[in-house]
């Protein structure tokens, strides 16, 4: 696994980031924030005369994309917080992103402009007007080089279809559609209709005090366009299949772990609950994350993952406090590197794990400034269980569970994280030899 | 021209060397840029007259470079822009000079937004016309080349749309490159592109050599119709179509058939649903001997998939199926090979599927004739009209009229009329607002007795309905049948009953009555209207509720015109007068509306 890291870290969101997404080439890093702002990164190119610029992520564009709002029928306020964003593959020179609050997605085009026309009829180089009586020649604006100019646009509104809270939304690999899912409905999309969406997904029961479970988390397949999971609050996944009917209430597959006996208690369902579902760039695995470990499923495995590896073990005996402070609700997010041989996930206390799934080694890693400084190594960290605290450890009981990373992401091709605390961005890659 | 406008208004007045022709140019070409998206369009609008203004060579060398690069505009300009484009080929020194045009027209072809793109190449298609053949080879072509190598995907897409125009006038050399870059299009690593060139394959095919439609394109279309997406594989079911029409029958067999049956057995539901919706195409296009041998057994299979969406696609296409058999075998293939499945899909467990089905199944009588369709179809139209879903007996009730061209309404109508009712008492408005509409069409077929014996109180009943759209259609629906049976009808059954609603305590129905008169007057005629809609509409005008009122001034508006001059000026003008100075703002107002346009002032 990689440790030895140059740090960059932003400050720039003055809300919490709540979702943290690179596109397909890595060289945009787009963040969403719970006051709905958007704010995308570019990754710097090689530069002569800055030779150790290559890799530094600077802002690229911020722009506000979600308002709060009101719903006037149902007297409910519609939080601005960006839950999802999800870049669309390359079309042209622009890029494009899908970002989403509770309610409402919205198509976002972000293109550059660099050249600017100049040379008016009807008045004259500083803006005077001229006077309209003594035009002698018609003039054509030329166009000019002008300083990058990065402009935001919103392109299409998805709204009014979903009831509940939107938790995710996927691009399909079919280049033309996607979906959006809440606690209850699946919905797909066309890219390019925005009046019309198609219901594949429902799991509402006709009476609602039947509800037993909702889902958390949908997905698209990287490569077959007709198959996408959802995983569920029970810990389950849900594989469908869209050409076999065009509702896809009944799965074609189903994951599910028998659950161990011995270690059931009051809150084996809630720390069950599955709070993301990744699919492997190579589409064979899985990846799910519930409260305490984070599972990797083959697709061709129902009965049990491949591999389980626990994110914070130590917490198993602190559950009750943690269901007091409603911690135990945390939605962790998890995410694969490029060649999928490592998965990352995050913890409290500003603590982030990372496995290596070919060595089975995993690390602890912590994102805090006081702790790190730039172009230095992050220094592995261990919370210790027992009753001796070593040198450099710390103890279960200081963990300051305020300081809680659920969001990173990986860079599909290169040792490149980018970790979200709270309201600071950090992103760490490996030295450059 | 400038000088010969004289001293009049106009800026060219004041000054002595300023040309004022030119100032609306002016204002047009700073317009290209102005803040204002509507301004903008304006003048990509009227681009024409700018062009014109500024000549050829400045058009060329000055506008079209600036335009090149006005692709950072909002969609509608640019789309107005791409348009214009097609047509500009006069504007920049005729067709020497129509590869001026490509550049900003190739530009266009590669922005996100689909009818941009769209009616780009669209325009481009058009101008290709107009190039020389030496002009196409040396501009035309290499600019599909570009787009069609273009890093980005809409610009691969583009390319799908252009091969056709450029092949059948390029070289043999050309031809061959031409090809190559369609095929290469046709495996291209996105599904867009694959998608645009599946959905190109037909058209650029019947352009194409036999020879090459056999060695090349059908090696494409079995791998487009193989592809690992499905929806590039339902665009190979269109492309079949063209491609079939381009075969022999033998060629067919061996060459499009087993790409055909294949789909048809599709794993995914959305490539057997494409099958079904263009079945009628493909019907045609593969011919009798194919249809009688593959379609009809693949047909009977997508009337009993799995997937609801496949069997309702399938039901609409029975009727359009048995109009396109010989019609020798028509009978004979409908009754022993069609219709059982059909007979199955009446109790469908999926309402779409029956609606599907219910829209269509009508027709089926004049194809079987008179008998089957009495031993055969009436019983299934029987039970489609006790459907519990309204949908699909609203459908069998709103194609009545073919099955009675073949045997007559009659034998319909004792089941006909359980089912009437039931609609038109449905919960649901929209329901009753349906059938409602087609209540002029039912009495047509069912005639005035029937008519009146059975359904009149029905028509009347919604002229209290609780929903306004209800009420309101249930008025024209009077209009509708008075024009169907005539005035005297009208004047013994309908006319009574409506005036009797102007006692109603309620005020919207007194109200009904009134709108009934507006809609029923014109076509009752003056003597109906005077003596009986006009005293009634005059002793409204002393009702309490101001909206009574001054419907009241609105509908003498709308019946003055009828009456003669007598009855206006001695019944109509001093209620109106009175009504004008009515306490109620909105009842004067009508009121005095009235009185202007009906000139009693």
């Amino acid at each position: 696994c990689c440790c030895g890291r140059e740090l960059f870290s932003w400050r720039l969101h003055s809300d919490i980031i709540s979702t943290v997404e690179f596109n397909y080439s890595g060289d945009l890093l787009a963040t969403g924030d719970k006051g709905g702002r958007v704010v995308i990164f570019q990754r710097e190119q090689e530069n002569k005369s800055r030779p150790h610029s290559r890799g530094e992520y600077n802002v690229y564009s911020t722009f506000q994309s979600h308002e709060p709002e009101f719903d006037y029928l149902k007297s409910l306020e519609i939080e601005e917080k960006i839950n999802k964003i999800r870049w669309l593959p390359q079309q042209n020179a622009a890029h494009f992103l899908l970002s989403t609050n509770d309610k409402t997605i919205k198509l976002w085009k972000i293109s550059e402009r660099d050249k600017r026309a100049e040379g008016y009829n009807l008045k004259d180089e500083d803006g005077r007007l001229r006077d309209p009586f003594r035009i002698t020649a018609l003039r054509v604006p030329i166009l000019k080089p002008m300083d990058l100019m990065v402009e935001a646009s919103p392109r299409r509104i998805f709204a009014n279809a979903h009831t509940y809270h939107i938790n995710s939304i996927s691009v399909n690999s079919d280049h033309e559609t996607y979906l959006s899912a809440d606690d209850l409905r699946i919905n797909l999309w066309h890219l390019e209709i925005t009046d019309r969406s198609f219901n594949i997904v429902d799991i509402k029961p006709a009476n609602m005090e039947e509800l037993t479970e909702v889902i958390t988390a949908a997905e698209f397949h990287p490569h077959q366009c007709n198959v996408f999971v959802y995983s569920s609050s029970k810990g389950t996944i849900r594989l469908c299949d869209m050409r076999s009917s065009a509702l896809c209430d009944r799965h074609s597959k189903f994951f599910e772990e028998p659950e161990d006996p011995s270690s059931r208690s009051f809150f084996s369902e809630i720390i069950s609950s599955i709070s993301d579902v990744k699919f492997s760039h190579s589409g064979r695995y899985m990846m799910t994350r519930d409260y305490l470990s984070v599972k990797v499923w083959d697709l061709n495995m129902e009965s049990r993952p491949v591999e389980t590896h626990q994110v914070h073990e130590y917490l198993r005996s602190k559950l009750c406090s943690l269901y007091e402070n409603d911690c135990i609700f945390d939605k962790f997010e998890c995410c694969w590197n490029g060649s999928d041989s490592a998965i990352m996930t995050g913890s409290y206390n500003n603590f982030f794990r990372m496995f290596d799934r070919d060595t089975r080694r995993d690390v602890t890693l912590e994102a805090s400034r006081e702790s790190s400084k730039p172009r230095a190594s992050l220094k592995p960290r261990k919370v210790c269980t027992g009753g001796k605290r070593k040198k450099d450890e710390i103890s279960v009981d200081s963990l300051d569970f305020n300081k809680k990373i659920l969001h990173t992401a990986w860079h599909p091709a290169d040792n490149v994280i980018a970790v979200a605390a709270t309201n600071n961005l950090y992103i760490f890659q490996d030295k450059i030899n | 021209m400038a000088g010969a406008s004289g001293l009049g208004t106009g800026p060219g007045a004041a000054g002595g060397d300023g040309d004022d022709s030119l100032y609306p140019i002016a204002v047009l070409i700073d317009e290209l840029r102005n803040e204002d998206v509507q301004l903008r369009l304006n003048s990509i609008k009227k681009l024409s007259t700018i062009a014109l203004a500024l000549g050829v060579e400045r058009t060329r060398s000055e506008l079209l470079p600036f335009l090149t690069d006005t692709i950072y505009d909002e969609d509608e300009v640019l789309l107005a822009l791409a348009e214009q484009l097609g047509n500009f080929t006069g504007l920049v020194g005729g067709p020497d000079f129509a590869h001026c045009l490509l550049p900003p027209l190739e530009n266009l072809a590669t922005v996100e937004e689909t009818v941009v793109r769209d009616k780009a190449v669209e325009s481009l298609r058009q101008i290709s016309q107009e190039h020389t053949p030496v002009a196409l080879e040396a501009y035309f072509v290499p600019l599909v080349k570009r787009l069609a190598s273009g890093d980005w995907f809409t610009s691969r897409t583009s390319a799908c749309s252009l091969f056709s125009v450029c092949y059948p006038r390029a070289s043999n050399a050309v031809k061959a490159e031409i090809r190559q870059q369609f095929r290469s299009l046709c495996s291209d690593d996105t599904p867009m592109v694959r998608r645009a060139a599946a959905s190109k394959l037909g058209e650029f095919a019947k352009v194409l050599e036999l020879d090459s439609v056999k060695s090349e394109i059908v090696p494409l279309f079995t791998n487009l119709a193989s592809d690992e997406q499905d929806s590039v594989r339902l665009l190979a079911v269109e492309a079949c179509v063209s491609i079939a029409q381009l075969l022999s029958q033998d060629d067919l067999e061996t060459l499009v058939m087993p790409t055909l049956r294949q789909a048809v057995e599709d794993k995914s539901w959305r490539v057997r649903y494409m099958v079904a919706d263009k079945f009628s195409e493909l019907q045609k296009a593969m011919g009798p001997k194919i249809t009688l041998n593959d379609l009809i057994p693949a047909f009977q299979n997508l009337l009993k998939d799995c997937e609801a969406e496949v069997r309702a696609a399938a039901a609409h296409k029975v009727k359009e199926l048995g109009e396109n058999l010989p019609i020798e075998d028509r009978e004979t293939i409908i009754m022993n090979q069609i219709l059982p499945y059909i007979k199955e899909l009446v109790s469908d467990t999926n309402p779409h599927v029956k609606s599907a089905l219910a829209s269509v199944i009508m027709g089926l009588s004049t194809i079987l004739g008179k008998e089957n369709t009495i031993e055969h179809l009436l019983p299934l139209f029987l039970a489609q009209l006790k459907d519990e879903c309204p949908e699909v007996r609203l459908n069998i009730i709103s194609n009545l009229d073919c099955v009675n061209e073949v045997i007559g309404i009659r034998q319909l109508s004792q089941s006909l009329l359980p089912a009437i009712v039931e609609l038109a008492e449905d919960a649901k408005w929209r329901v009753r607002l349906a059938i409602i509409e087609y209540m002029p069409l039912l009495a047509g077929q069912l005639g005035v007795e029937f008519f009146d014996e059975k359904l009149n109180s029905l028509c009347m009943a919604w002229l209290v309905d609780h929903v306004y759209a209800i009420r309101e259609a249930a008025t024209n629906n009077l209009m509708k049948l008075v024009q169907k049976f005539g005035t005297e009808w009208a004047q013994n059954t309908i006319v009574p009953k409506v005036l009797v609603m102007a006692n109603d305590p309620n005020y919207l129905h007194r109200m009904t009555t009134l709108f009934c008169i507006n809609a029923l007057s014109e076509a009752c005629g003056q003597e109906i209207t005077t003596k009986q809609m006009l005293p009634i509409v005059l002793k409204m005008a002393g009702d309490q509720v101001a909206n009574v009122r001054f419907n009241v001034a609105k509908s003498l508006q709308k019946i003055g015109p009828i009456l003669d001059t007598n009855a206006l000026q001695g019944e109509v003008k001093p209620v109106l007068q009175k009504l004008g100075q009515d306490e109620d703002m909105d009842v004067k107002y009508f009121a005095q509306e009235a009185i202007s346009v009906l000139a009693l002032a």
